[in-house]
């Protein structure tokens, strides 16, 4: 059981960075983008395509993906997102909806339906493991996961709470409207939140790629295992969203280690149960940080 | 030149003119007060001026400059900025970062973080303190200085005293005294009719959209502004339009 509890908490790093581009893009725009997990394979399969073509580093190919799809992310922004939030909250939704399907097809289009990896890519990091005592191993990749999804969130974090634009995303979030009002053109900092979330997906792009093997449409789970992880941290919280991983890779790890298919019925039951309890205590709370505050928190004279 | 000229502005709720045929301008250091009752109008001309509510007809000049199609962040980087009514701070924010968030896109200009400090004294125990936290003064406090973190060379407030104490509204009240020796433009809505005529030197009186009323603030007699306000034609045929 130690060995599933250590394998559970290491698989919520993964959950964490899937998660983090879903929760950040609803913090700050309160937009539900269910492209989020095609948009995490699109990523994927972007880094593969640099590794056969450009460069065989794992490493630099996601170094070269951030900044393409940090642009991706700021125009899909301009084009889609801003002209759909016009349209009230339904229509971004259906939106990114519409655009997951696009994706998913025009993967399928372009890569055909056999599954890819990157584990060949990354030698013996992909099955490497260290034992840390009796019977319990940890994968090397799975601690380079969970190191990277704190590294990843706290850069985010330092971001957020010590520059301009982290100053300016969190007042966006806060008050768009008031935030045109201080000179600072809110269109821009939504903009510019889209990249950061792209870059966040590149990163879970990257890892869902090294650590399992994907197809044109792996977008559909990815974006299950995020939603159930931002729900459970906490809507819009920064580290909830690493809580919440842990919780989800938890109840899939004890789950199997109860029923082979407890792996996934575990962790749909702990969401729901969590959502549940959210639902009937009023309001979603969360732990630390958070690039918003929920309109009920706000007290009198504090932006709408 | 005048500094703003707001030339037959009509704005509009769907099908309710706000704002009718509206005009007037204001000169560098004119403090200009706009008083009316509910509904006047005297909010939604403020939002037009700073550009969050966009006009149905008419026209807006800044400083010689057309800004009517203008966004409200470049109004702000022309020199316009609001103190909205209800104060919207960034709760979740401290003061400070409230602030600096306001420089990011400021103008060059005398006020930094220092200088709103020393004059909103208030506030200088509280940099640290998220805004959301506050009492209703020093949250206006904040409202206030956070738009002077713009350098802005017109103010425009709305209703700062609403909702305040009457210590707290002596102490804002008390505060924009620096920007009147600074010789700040501003032009504020305010409900208090004797404070706004005791802060101000002109005034513009609005009912039901339109300005039955304007003149300078110690020329027009309190007695003239309430017929005004109501729609009473009594006389003082000098001082209307």
């Amino acid at each position: 059981m130690l060995n599933q509890i250590v394998q559970g908490i290491l698989l919520g790093g993964y959950y964490a960075i899937l998660a983090s581009g879903l929760s950040f893009l609803f913090g700050v725009m309160r937009i539900v983008n269910l492209a989020h997990g095609s948009l995490a394979v699109l990523a994927a399969y972007l880094i593969l395509t640099l590794i056969n073509h450009v460069t065989s580093s794992v490493v630099l190919a996601l170094v070269l993906a951030m900044p393409v799809l940090a642009i991706g992310g700021w125009l899909l922004n301009r084009l889609l997102l801003q002209r759909s939030m016009r349209g009230g909250a339904l229509v971004p939704i259906l939106a990114t909806f519409g655009l997951s399907i696009v994706i998913d097809n025009l993967l399928f289009e372009r890569f055909g339906a056999d599954t890819q990896s990157l584990a060949s890519n990354i030698g013996a990091l992909s099955y490497s493991s260290w034992n840390v005592g009796g019977n319990v191993y940890i994968s090397q990749l799975d601690v380079l996961t969970f190191t990277t999804a704190i590294v990843v969130l706290g850069v985010l974090q330092g971001i957020l709470s010590y520059t301009g634009l982290g100053r300016a995303i969190r007042a966006t979030a806060d008050d768009p409207a008031t935030v045109d009002l201080i000179g600072i053109d809110s269109r821009a900092v939504y903009s510019a939140a889209s990249a950061i979330a792209m870059v966040l997906i590149a990163f879970a792009g990257v890892f869902l790629a090294m650590r399992a093997t994907f197809t044109p449409y792996a977008g559909s789970s990815q974006l299950l295992f995020a939603f159930e992880t931002v729900v459970i941290g906490g809507v819009g919280s920064l580290w909830g969203t690493l809580l919440g991983g842990i919780v989800l890779g938890l109840a899939q790890s004890i789950g199997a280690q109860i029923n082979p298919i407890g792996f996934q019925i575990a962790g749909h039951a702990v969401f729901l149960v969590i959502l549940i309890a959210r639902v009937y205590a009023g309001e979603f709370k969360s732990l630390g940080i958070r690039w918003s505050m929920p309109r009920s928190e706000r007290p009198k004279g504090v932006s709408a | 030149m005048s500094l703003l000229c707001v030339e037959s502005l009509d704005a509009r709720y769907g099908l309710l003119r706000a704002v009718r045929d509206v005009s007037f301008s204001c000169d560098e250091g004119d403090i200009l007060a706009l008083v009316g009752a509910n509904g006047a109008g005297k909010t939604t001309l403020l939002r037009s001026i700073a550009g969050v509510h966009a006009p149905h007809a008419g026209r807006i000049v800044f400083d010689g400059a057309e800004i009517s199609t203008l966004r409200p962040a470049k109004r702000v980087r022309l020199g316009i900025a609001m103190v909205p009514e209800g104060r919207r701070l960034f709760g979740s924010m401290t003061v400070e970062d409230n602030l600096r968030v306001a420089a990011m896109r400021a103008r060059p200009g005398p006020w930094n973080i220092d200088s709103v400090v020393d004059a909103f004294p208030q506030l200088k125990p509280k940099l640290k303190s998220p805004a959301g936290q506050l009492s209703g003064g020093q949250q206006q406090a904040t409202a206030i200085a956070r738009a002077l973190m713009t350098n802005p060379r017109l103010l425009l407030l709305d209703e700062i005293s609403l909702g305040l104490s009457p210590i707290a509204v002596d102490q804002v009240y008390g505060s924009l005294q620096s920007l009147v020796a600074m010789r700040t433009t501003i032009v504020l809505v305010e409900q208090d009719l004797s404070r706004a005529l005791r802060f101000s030197n002109r005034v513009i009186c609005m009912l039901e959209g339109g300005i039955p009323l304007r003149g300078k603030s110690h020329e027009i007699s309190r007695e003239a502004i309430m017929d005004a306000y109501f729609g009473l034609d009594r006389g003082e045929p000098s001082a209307r339009h």
